[in-house]
């Protein structure tokens, strides 16, 4: 058979991802498949067992039509943006798995495309991370040194956002929240609550609290709850325990942010389960 | 000494373009009077506006970390500090045996790595090639090119000094040590195993620096009288009465040596100090409340704490406090460039401190935090910084968020003394109404030799950007010179 017959030839259930065959079982997405079969798709709104969000875009993939090879599809020659003719640009965590999807994943172009997006996110909100006690726990952070991200290339938005620190022991500093959705969907999810919300569009979008006064104090929110350990940046923090884990010993000192099941080890953490 | 018919002008110079607060320059104004006197000199610093400010609505535990940022040269004297104030938030009155001992090896860390970048980087070419002598080799690179091996040593002890901030607090600079009642981690054996491995260098390269500095100021009778000022000291001390720089009591002696006020407990200092703001600077003046304005100023740092102190714990650093004091005939060492002599008395005291805290079994315990008492809405931490007594004071709400912040940095003490310093040195350095190089030199010098922040960092290989301006009775500008970053010097009137 030739090299371009056997291209034609779709294995059932099976997906390519950089060149790689991967099964996936029915109703998966991408992302559910690569995950499984340890391969990394870059992603901070999507956790397993979650409702995919589909919001930060991170997990940006090209799914190129059939027949197109991966390598005719590497982008490193286009522009930053654009899309390839033969295919189209997919969050992996909302799309689903289709036997025969040529996918790429870990390309330069598409991680320059990652990586833009990531700077927006810094850029959007008022990260310091020098000062904040996620540093070296937090997600975004992670992610901006794995896609090699040095600044944040657009001018800083310094939008003014409310810290709310009324509940005993869980704060929310929204001057960090990147509206990935995860407490929202782990509060109605897992914990079986409805804390919390995202109001309001656009770059005045933001986190609520679904409590009479809007504060948390008056929310359902408890210490034990998945919502208030899932956060990947430092905008929902366990109250008084900034700083404790010392530096060398922080999640991405001793893990890289492209480990599968990572999340497991930084629940742990944060929960204090670890030990 | 309040300045008069000039006001008007200076009020409109009160904003200070942010030009200058970016490049880091030093300011001085000198203002004549009508027989064409120097009567009052200005020495700008523009640092730490806006940080009391920016710490509101911040969680307390947080605060450490945050106010760390205000310093590139000294961040673990903040980090500690607020954190001796985060102890009381949470009330804790004592730490455990390991956690305290760590805080205070990390400080003398802190301060000997602070101490040696002071003195090799920027004062050692003013010293060792005369203040007086060729700028183009009065620097960090003449003194490479000339003493070698001196530099060497400065580099290596500013190094260990830094080793022994990483091995604490995880990072040379701008790492995590403290947290509410205690520290973050432990020291292992093999972490101080390998701080011991050079410390018997270390001991004998700070004795060689203090030499160095003690023979050239006693050799150099001109030394004693530049910029020389008479002054209170204020400083912290131990119990005993000894050298003091991580905890102990407040103590204040006028010029003569006379108590003010001793061991007072620092958490009342708002009894003792006030602050006083002038419209063209930035930066608070304080001053000790019983002797008033006018009497209250004081200097702090190296020279008040040696002069304070009854003794110093530590045998070489005594034994050299001893003849520091020989030197001022028993009374006081008022010579403003003393404060290098002092500084490294202290080096050599941190050199033996930390020679000590390594061979102390507590010192790789594991019983890190202390319990936890009664919250507490306000704490005031106090600490001897490299730079001088260090105040961090906060107040928070019932939900753990800062709600108030005074700082007293430690260069904020010795404001007034500084203008009183480039004032006796403009008055006997300025000739008629020209601001020369050699004037501008010398002032240099003497705001160097207390170390301000501001010619740290960015500025550390000795070219502190300058600029001098001389305005008479009227107000007006009669000669600028500037010196840049690069060491060109213009005149820009
Ligand atoms: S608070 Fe955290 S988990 Fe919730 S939306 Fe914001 S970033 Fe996501
Ligand atoms: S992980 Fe897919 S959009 Fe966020």
């Amino acid at each position: 058979m030739s090299t371009e017959a056997k291209q034609n030839t779709i294995t059932p259930n099976t997906i390519t991802i950089d060149g790689q065959e991967i099964p996936f079982k029915d109703g998966q997405t991408i992302m559910d498949a690569a995950l499984a079969a340890g391969v990394y798709i870059p992603h901070l709104c999507h956790r397993p067992g979650l409702t995919p969000h589909g919001s930060c875009k991170l997990c940006v993939v090209d799914i190129g039509s059939r027949g197109v090879s991966f390598h005719n599809s590497d982008r490193r020659v286009q522009t930053k943006f654009s899309v390839d003719i033969d295919g189209r640009s997919v969050s992996a965590c909302t799309t689903p798995a289709v036997a025969g999807q040529q996918i790429s994943n870990n390309t330069p172009a598409l991680n320059e495309v990652r990586k833009t997006i990531t700077q927006m996110l810094f850029i959007e909100g008022n990260h310091i991370c020098p000062s904040c006690e996620k540093s070296g726990d937090c997600t975004l952070q992670a992610m901006a040194y794995h896609l090699g991200m040095l600044d944040g290339h657009f001018p800083q938005f310094f939008p003014h956002r409310e810290v709310d620190a009324s509940h005993p022991t869980v704060m929310l500093d929204r001057d960090r929240c990147i509206l990935c959705e995860l407490c929202v969907r782990a509060s109605r999810e897992v914990d079986g609550k409805n804390v919390f919300a995202i109001a309001g569009r656009g770059i005045t979008a933001h986190l609520i609290v679904n409590s009479p006064s809007g504060k948390l104090a008056d929310s359902d929110l408890e210490t034990g709850d998945m919502a208030a350990h899932i956060c990947p940046v430092g905008a929902i923090l366990i109250k008084e325990h900034g700083y404790e884990v010392p530096i060398g010993r922080r999640t991405f000192d001793l893990h890289q942010v492209g480990e599968i099941g990572l999340e497991k080890v930084i629940l742990a953490k944060v929960r204090h389960t670890d030990e | 000494m309040e300045q008069n018919a000039t006001s008007q002008s200076n009020l409109r110079r009160v904003a200070i373009d942010p030009i200058s607060r970016v490049e880091g320059h030093g300011r001085i104004t000198l203002l004549l009077d009508d027989e064409n006197h120097i009567h009052e000199a200005r020495f700008h610093i523009v640092e730490f506006r806006g940080f009391e400010k920016f710490i509101q609505g911040r969680p307390y535990w947080e605060v450490p970390f945050l106010v760390q940022r205000l310093c590139g040269i000294c961040p673990v004297s903040h980090q500690l500090a607020a954190a001796k104030a985060v102890d009381q938030l949470v009330g804790v009155e004592r730490l455990t045996p390991t956690a305290e001992k760590l805080r205070r090896l990390l400080h003398f860390g802190q301060t000997l790595q602070s101490h040696a970048l002071h003195f090799f980087h920027l004062s050692s070419p003013d010293l060792l090639f005369g203040f007086g002598s060729d700028p183009a080799q009065r620097n960090i690179v003449g003194v490479l090119d000339k003493y070698p091996e001196l530099a060497l040593k400065g580099v290596k002890l500013r190094k260990y000094g830094q080793q022994v901030i990483a091995a604490i607090a995880g990072k040379r600079i701008h790492g995590t040590a403290t947290v509410p009642g205690g520290m973050n981690k432990i020291l292992t054996i093999a972490e101080r195993d390998a701080l011991l491995v050079d410390i018997k260098d270390i001991l004998a390269w700070s004795s060689d620096a203090l030499a160095l500095n003690e023979q050239i100021h006693t050799a150099n009778p001109e030394h004693r009288d530049f910029a020389t000022i008479r002054s209170n000291f204020l400083s912290m001390v131990g119990s005993g009465g000894e050298l003091e720089i991580y905890h102990g009591g407040l103590r204040a002696r006028s010029a003569s040596g006379a108590d003010i006020f001793d061991q007072f407990d620092y958490r009342g200092y708002q009894q003792i100090i006030r602050e006083e703001v002038r419209p063209w600077s930035y930066m608070k003046f304080p001053y000790l409340i019983e002797l008033g304005k006018e009497q209250g100023w004081y200097r702090v740092g190296p020279l008040a704490r040696v002069n304070n102190c009854d003794f110093i714990s530590t045998p070489l650093a005594e034994a050299a406090r001893k003849r520091f004091r020989e030197f001022g005939q028993g009374g006081f060492v008022h010579d403003t460039l003393a404060y290098h002599w002092a500084r490294m008395i202290e080096a050599l005291h941190c050199a033996e401190s930390i020679y000590e805290l390594l061979h102390d079994p507590d010192i790789t315990g594991t019983d890190l935090v202390a319990d936890l008492g009664e919250k507490r809405r306000e704490g005031i931490g106090v600490i001897e910084a490299p730079r001088g007594t260090l105040f961090h004071h906060y107040q928070i709400d019932e939900e753990g968020l800062i709600t108030k912040a005074n700082l007293i940095v430690s260069t904020t003490g010795n404001n007034q003394a500084m203008n009183e310093s480039v004032r006796s040195v403009a008055n006997e350095y300025l000739d008629g109404h020209e601001i020369t190089e050699g004037l501008l030199n010398h002032l240099e010098v003497a705001v160097r030799a207390y170390d301000p922040c501001l010619s740290c960092a960015t500025h550390a290989l000795g070219k502190m950007p300058l600029q001098v301006e001389l305005l008479d009775a009227d107000g007006m500008l009669v000669d600028r010179l500037t010196k840049g970053g690069n060491g060109v010097i213009e005149r820009t009137v």
